[in-house]
């Protein structure tokens, strides 16, 4: 009898386990192919063809640090700033890191205007900011590598088509509060954004000129979530990175001006702002920090600020 | 023989250091938030971090008041319980006592699947379908609001409540019932004058577990309460303790008074769970008496 159970015992160990085997098998078996190729996010060859000249150079970088050869490369680079450009920098760290193991980058975030003066200061290598230089700010160089477009979205359904930078400012600071006043149908409008401290929302809110003013029905904690509530609700009106957009909400044009990368990079779009790398006018950088910065406004790294949510100068 | 009571020693302290791994974690856990948590309401002030009713960690002068979020915390959990306690009490009352053993084997897988279900499959679900329902439903600009969380909290607790306090109207002893039939009473005045005040500390510690889940709830929330640190209302964006730390707690800098009182209203939250853990064990205790 006790034989007997413990047999069950086993056959259902065993029955379990094959279970568990053909799920693994199963779900193997269809994504196997493509992500053998796709696990290693460096090893971009057969992920799309167009890319394969552009991911050889960085294979063998003699473009980047001309003088040294790179992979002797070490020590740190500090550099300090803007909050907003964290995730494009932590992606240009990350992928200069994959070839240049001895070096270090700090990233410390106390703001743009602390990070250029710390530059200009001389106590950090590299400066961050996510404006440009004014013209207060002298003796410093502004290296643009990325640029940074939001989009504003509406719903599908909306019939707004377009906004001025003042319509875009009155909805979110609850002067405009029904769609009928910026050519929309009859309703009610849901101010959907960002939580606090997040760079689009700084960016935005810098930008519109409505710092600490929104008085927001929504504050989503990524930019997938806003883009959602925006799908969901009619009366929606948020705003997102470019990159991460897709038809699933509808652009509205900016001063008539739609939000695409070509009228980022030519300016035209009114709701932009550059990443800039602050340096001292004339004063040498380090090797590491050079190699960094050269590494960071090289076209290979274009994809790397494009999956970051900006797009890169020309 | 020798080797024997090695073992047994052995095996004795290895007993020992896992049961300390809890102590450990606990008293470890405790300390650092009390120690993390104090600074910023010393800076800020217990009176105006508490009672302060507006939370506005990134302006230029930044307000670090708490209120909305406690508020919000309490009314989402009282809320939630007005509604998944007498639907859970209820079904707890069918599992153990109404339904055919068949019925209840359903039921009671079906109360075991919902327990099992991840808080971000509930938040998911809420975002796509409840909100946009609460929207339309009630005519509002904007869906995400306290009644959604409440409605989402309310099904979340109700796997707890059901499977403990139908353990609580399982363990009543039969005589009871069989005391109560036997003067003539209905089966419906039996469960309701006999079974359920029989039974009352175990459905109470249910409840209370229920209220422990609600409250430490973020991720459902945050994706259907819209996380904007009003004063609660009913059908306006409002932020939970939970959420309100998961929200600021990748942008505060390091040793920054932002985020030291993220940590103070994480102790905030954790007192509220101590008290909570704390009525729990009362009742329990009381049960274990009689």
């Amino acid at each position: 009898m006790k034989k007997l159970k413990q047999l069950k015992k086993l056959i259902g160990l065993v029955v379990i386990c094959l279970f568990a085997f053909s799920l693994f098998a199963g779900c193997g078996g269809g994504t196997t192919p493509p992500s053998a190729a796709a696990t290693t996010p460096t090893s971009t060859p057969e992920s799309t063809p167009e890319s394969t000249p552009e991911s050889t150079p960085e294979a063998t970088p003699d473009n980047p640090a001309t003088d040294d050869p790179p992979t002797e490369l070490s020590g740190t680079v500090s550099t300090s700033g803007s909050t907003s450009v964290d995730k494009v920098l932590n992606s240009l760290i990350e992928a200069f890191r994959a070839d240049h193991p001895g070096v270090v980058i700090t990233y410390e975030s106390p703001g743009s205007s602390a990070g250029i003066n710390d530059a200009a200061e001389g106590a950090v290598d590299i400066g961050l900011s996510s404006r440009a230089l004014k013209d207060s700010e002298t003796g410093l160089d502004a290296h643009v590598f990325a640029l940074d477009g939001i989009a504003i979205i509406v719903n599908n359904s909306s019939t707004v088509t377009d906004l001025t930078k003042e319509q875009i400012a009155g909805l979110y600071t609850g002067e405009i509060t029904n769609w009928k006043d910026v050519g929309g149908e009859d309703g009610p409008v849901a101010l959907v954004g960002r939580e606090p401290g997040s760079g689009t929302r700084d960016g935005f809110e810098d930008i519109i000129g409505v710092k600490e003013k929104c008085l927001y029905d929504q504050e989503q904690t990524s930019t997938g979530a806003v883009i959602t509530a925006v799908e969901a609700n009619p009366n929606a009106i948020g705003y997102a990175s470019l990159s991460a957009l897709k038809d699933t909400v509808k652009k509205v044009t900016v001063n008539g001006v739609a939000c695409t990368e070509e009228t980022v990079l030519d300016g035209s779009y009114a709701v932009q702002r550059p990443f800039v790398f602050v340096t001292i006018t004339g004063k040498e950088l380090s090797a590491e920090a050079k190699a960094f910065l050269e590494f960071s406004m090289s076209p290979e790294v274009a994809e790397i600020i494009a999956n970051a949510g900006a797009v890169q100068p020309r | 023989m020798k080797a024997k009571a090695a073992v047994e020693r052995i095996m004795g302290s290895v007993f020992f250091v896992c049961g300390m791994v809890t102590i450990v974690a606990v008293l470890g856990i405790t300390a650092y938030l009390i120690i993390s948590g104090i600074p910023a309401i010393r800076e800020i002030g217990l009176v105006d971090f508490l009672f302060g009713q507006v939370w506005q960690s990134t302006a230029s002068e930044p307000l670090f008041g708490i209120m909305p979020f406690i508020l919000t915390s309490v009314y989402g959990t009282l809320g939630a319980c007005l509604i998944g306690v007498p639907v859970g009490l209820m079904t707890a009352v069918f599992l153990a006592k109404v339904a055919s053993p068949k019925v209840a084997a359903v039921v009671n897988t079906a109360v075991e699947l919902l327990a099992g279900i991840p808080s971000v499959v509930y938040g998911l679900i809420g975002m796509i379908v409840l909100v946009p329902a609460v929207m339309r439903f009630f005519q509002l600009k904007n869906g995400t609001s306290l009644f959604a969380a409440i409605i989402v909290l309310a099904v979340m607790i109700l796997p707890s409540i059901i499977s403990v306090a139908r353990t609580a109207l399982v363990s009543v002893p039969g005589e009871y019932e069989e005391a109560s039939f036997a003067l003539g009473a209905t089966k419906m005045e039996t469960i309701f004058r006999v079974s359920i005040p029989a039974a009352k500390s175990g459905i109470a510690a249910g409840i209370v577990l229920g209220i422990g889940r609600a409250i430490g709830e973020a991720m459902a929330v945050m994706m259907v309460a819209g996380n904007v640190a009003n004063m609660p209302e009913l059908f306006k964006s409002v932020s939970f303790l939970t959420t309100a730390i998961t929200k600021e707690m990748a942008y505060a800098p390091t040793g920054s008074l932002r985020q030291q009182a993220l940590f103070s209203i994480a102790l905030v939250l954790y007192v509220f769970i101590m008290l909570i853990n704390t009525i729990l064990n009362a009742f329990l205790k009381r049960r274990e008496k009689p």
